[in-house]
Parts: structure tokens; sequence; C-alpha cells
């Protein structure tokens, strides 16, 4: 047991040293670095969201594409129409989402499991649509920041001039640095909300939405919240994302397979339902793509097959072969009764 | 007269074009023990799931204390101080004996007699389990958590669905003798049951059902064994 305690303890604290060394990396390391670790870092905010509304909530999504896709285009239009500086232009994108989500969440709770994917998965492609009309963003064909934008927006000067090296360069660790924070304060957020008397009603909504009802839980307000919350979490990335990438299409911004079938990908085989999932996932398959970058098609194929021998054989996934083989727990969502919790 | 704790007036119930309620009509004092029984299919978890608020009703069919409660959700009977057992313990297999037990307070916001040091001294044998998963206990410890879970709510009124369904007489000895317990910290129980003689142990007032309707009422003095029977079975007199 004292054994079991010390392994957690020194998995903690490689787990903190790994975060110190990430928030160096723009520091130490190469640009190619850093751009490859912000693809990372934002595919992981997009797999902890959507393994809180699926793992947790029970609502498999099919349609996340659509809040990125927005956030992407209200950080535009902030910047294009309004002429406000991007950083600004990542919280609308936040709060753009959070505000589609409400009449998304209108219609698409009325459906449950496989119809409540489509369902959202239709909606996504009718918020495409919609966008790709918008003639003021170029409409089917996208539009790109003007130029020079990001070499100029918030910060980025001052870490040009203290890092040394290229606007783009300091532009690029500005991303890479909200990006972190970003994915630090989803998994902490995640984990405090699924620490609260809110989180525990969720996981009885999961197992028995019945006898969840009959102990007091509001399904309906409860899965709106998580709902929201997830699509203010996935706007903001969206926005962020195209700062770095500074070109947006509909095709792009609301794509199924980027957005969406990669991050479920993450999340299955890291182990949905469980905290440190997504970041396992998300590790392996950045691996997997360095890999098989070279072999086409082949990588896709690979990632499937990969998938289904996980959810066949390993039904929790990477992280949750670990934790039953080594009894290993890193943010446990273990309840503590409120006393307890007091003198913690 | 005082007013009655909790009172159904010409309760219905539909599942579908199914109706399974007609007209039930049955008031619960203060810190009383009422027993419901009836053969499978008379409509006693129906009526239980009824007055929890998990099927919809006339608001005036269900009164708490002279409030209309018929219409509210079943998180809004809770907050009102109604907490139910169901029928087949539905304990939530991802959470611990201690997580299922919290989940219960899920609504509370104040302090009330029941607590976790409560619910453990009553069943000591949770505590020494509270780390396990739920479903990995014994049919008769399960049960004992979903009561249990159901008292963390702090209820004025307990309902229990069939307590005794799958476990060994002993077990259900042992489940009912925390009932005096239950009762000396304030709340009404309202017990449905399928084995009349548990029923009329436990039980200060009994109703007996059949077809969604009530077709008996009494103290276990006053009822002969014959009148129950019959009522039980639909055996006309």
């Amino acid at each position: 047991m004292s054994d079991q305690k010390n392994l957690t303890r020194l998995l903690q604290l490689f787990a903190l040293a790994g975060l110190a060394l990430l928030f160096l990396v723009p520091v130490i390391g190469s640009r190619a670095l850093v751009q490859d670790l912000f693809g990372v870092l934002t595919l992981f905010i997009l797999a902890q969201n959507w393994n809180l509304l699926a793992g947790f909530a029970g609502m498999v999504s099919v349609g996340q594409q659509a809040f990125v896709g927005v956030g992407a285009y209200a950080m535009f239009a902030c910047v294009i129409l309004l002429g406000l500086d991007p950083v600004i232009g990542i919280a609308v994108g936040g709060i753009t989402a959070m505000i589609l989500a409400i009449p998304m969440a209108f219609f698409s709770f009325r459906l449950a499991g496989a119809y409540f994917a489509i369902g959202t998965w239709v909606a996504a492609e009718i918020t495409r649509l919609c966008f790709a009309q918008w003639k003021a963003l170029g409409g089917g064909t996208g539009t790109s920041l003007p130029k020079g934008t990001t070499k100029t927006m918030f910060g980025v000067p001052e870490i040009k001039s203290w890092l040394g090296g290229s606007s783009s360069a300091a532009s690029d660790a500005l991303t890479y640095w909200l990006a972190l924070i970003l994915a630090l304060a989803t998994l902490i957020a995640a984990w405090l909300f699924l620490k609260s008397r809110m989180g525990l009603g969720l996981q009885s909504l999961r197992d028995n939405e019945e006898a969840a009802c009959s102990v007091g839980v509001n399904p309906t307000r409860l899965k709106a919240w998580v709902f929201m919350l997830t699509a203010f979490g996935t706007g903001l990335c969206g926005a962020l994302l195209f700062i770095q990438i500074t070109r947006v299409t509909p095709e792009a911004a609301f794509s199924v397979v980027d957005w969406t079938a990669f991050v479920i990908f993450i999340t299955v085989i890291g182990g949905i339902g469980t905290l440190p999932g997504p970041i396992i996932g998300v590790i392996v398959f950045y691996f997997l793509q360095r890999l098989l970058a070279d072999y086409g098609t082949v990588y896709l194929i690979v990632l499937g097959c990969l998938g289904i021998a996980v959810m066949l054989f390993a039904r929790r996934g990477l992280w949750g072969l670990f934790t039953e083989k080594t009894g290993l727990e890193l943010l446990s969502l273990r309840q503590l009764p409120p006393e307890e919790n007091q003198a913690h | 007269m005082t007013e009655p704790l909790l009172s159904t007036h010409g309760l219905k119930a539909h599942y579908g074009d199914f109706q399974a309620l007609f007209g039930v009509d049955i008031d619960i004092k203060q810190g009383e023990t009422i027993a419901i029984i009836g053969a499978n299919g008379a409509g006693k978890s129906t009526l239980m799931r009824a007055i929890t608020g998990l099927l919809k009703n006339e608001p005036d069919a269900i009164k708490l204390r002279g409030e209309s409660i018929g219409d509210l959700s079943a998180p809004e009977v809770l907050e009102r101080g109604i907490s139910m057992v169901p029928e087949g313990r539905r304990l939530f297999p991802s959470l611990t004996v201690e997580e299922n037990l919290l989940i219960g307070a899920h609504t509370r916001t104040g302090n009330g007699v029941w607590n976790l040091a409560s619910v453990y001294e009553v069943v000591p044998v949770l505590k020494d389990r509270r780390d396990h998963p739920g479903t990995a206990l014994s049919g008769g410890q399960q049960q004992m958590v979903a009561i249990g879970r159901a008292l963390m709510s702090n209820p004025d009124l307990l309902l229990c669905d069939e307590l005794s369904l799958g476990l060994a007489p002993v077990v259900i000895k042992e489940i009912y003798a925390s009932f005096p317990t239950i009762k000396e910290r304030g709340a009404s129980v309202v017990v449905v049951e399928q084995d009349i003689g548990q029923a009329m142990k436990v039980a200060d007032r009994v109703f007996c059902m059949m077809e969604g309707r009530v077709t008996l009422e009494g103290t276990p003095e006053e009822l002969s064994r014959e009148e129950i029977h019959n009522a039980y079975f639909g055996v006309s007199a």
C-alpha cells in the first residue's frame, strides 16, 4: 500500500516536472517543436471537452466541430470586421460557441443515443452551411487574417524582445503558451467540477438516469450546463487554433474528421471517462502521426484498427489498463465526505 | 383532525395508452408506517413512481402537507421531503458505497439527523466497505446502501419499494430491524411489499391494491386474514 502511495507520488512529481518542461519549450526548444506541441495541446483540449461530454455525461456528440468553427469565425470577425486584437477574439469565440450551444441543446436534447449523435452532426453541418454564406468573411472560400496581424497581437512584441528571434516565432510562442494555459485550465476545471456535488450527479446520471432523478439530480439542467461549458472550451480552442493557421474556410473550420473523429479516437484509446485518458491518447496519437506520416492513407487505417482493438480488448482505454495493472491513480475523482473535504 | 402528511386524491397514472392507476385515494399521517400490499401488476410501484414525481400527474392529485405536488419533477418532490428506495436498489455501479450515500444528499442544503455518520451507526458494515463499488456488496448490503442513500436527504416521508425482493428471510429481518430507528428520527415510512406477513408486522395501517385500485384499507388488527386474502387475490366475498 505504501509502495503504491510512493509510486503515485512519483507519478505526480513526474507529471509536474513534465508540465514545467512544457512551459519552457518556447525558450529551449525549436520553433517546429513549439508548433507540433501546439497541435498536441489543442487536440488535448478538444479531447478533454469531448470526454466530459461523452465519457462523463453520456452525450456522444459528433458535432463538436460546430463549436470549433464558430469559435474560429467569431475570432476572424472580431479581427477583420471590428478591428479587435485576436487574443480578445479568442474570448469572443468561446462565448459565441456557448451561445450556439443553447439552440443546439434545445433541439438535440430531445434525442437520445445514436439519434443524439446524428442530431449534433446535422446541426454542425447546418452551421457550416450558414457560415459558408457569410460573404464578409469570404463565403465558401474563406478568408485570411490581415497581413501582420499575428505579429503585432497582444503580447507578441514583448515576447519577441524577451526571447529574441522573429515576430512569427514570438507569435507561435504566445499561441503555444495560451494553448498550454487553456489545456491546464480545462484539466483543472474538469477535475474540480467532477469532484463537486454536480460532478457526482453527472456520474450518477451516466449510470442510471431514472435513479439519478430519484435522488434529486436534475438531468436536463446538469446536461445543459456540461453541453454549454464544453462548447465554451471547444470554441476557445477553435479560435486559438485558427490564430495559428491564420486562414479560415468552412471546410477546415467545420471538419468532422479533424475536430471530432480524431478527438473521439484520442479519448477512446486513452481512456474514455477518465481525466488522464485524453493525455495518454493525445501522446499516442502524436507519435503515431509522426511514425506513419510518410504512409498516406495507411495512417488512417492503422488509427482505425488501433481504435477497434482498444474498444474490444481494453474498454477503459490505455489509462484504464494501466490503473488496473498497477493500482496507481492520478487525478482521482473519489468523493470525500464534507467534513473530510473541509479538512483537506 | 390534523392534516395528513401526504394524501392522494383520485390519482390516475398512465404508461402511454395503458392506464395503471384508477383513482387511488390514500393518506399518510405524520410518523405513521404504511404498508401497501398487492400481487404483481397491482400498481404498487406505479403509485410510488407517481408520488415521487417520476410519473407526472394533475397538481391536486397528490398533496404534501396540503401543498399540491402532483405535477412536480422528481428532484422538486425530493426537495420537499419525499425520497424513495427504488425497486431493485438501483445503486450507481461507477460509484463507491460512500459516494452512493453522498449522492443521496445531492439536494440537501441544511443539516439533519441523517448524515454519513448516522447511516454508518445504523449499518456499521457499510463503513467497513465504504471504498468498495456499491454493486460489489451482497444483495442485503446493497439494499441497506439504497436505504441509507434515501435517508441522506433527511426525508419526512421515506418510500420503500419491494425491499424484500430476492433477499433471504434472515437478511429481510435485518433490514426491517433498522425501521424503528428510522421512525424514531422522525420519518414516516411507506413500505411496498408482496410479503403480507412482513407488511403486517411493521405497519400501522395497510392498503391492499389490485388492478390499479385500493381494494382494502385498515390497521393490521382490524383486518382479518380472509379479508386480506380476498382483496389480494380479487376473490369476491
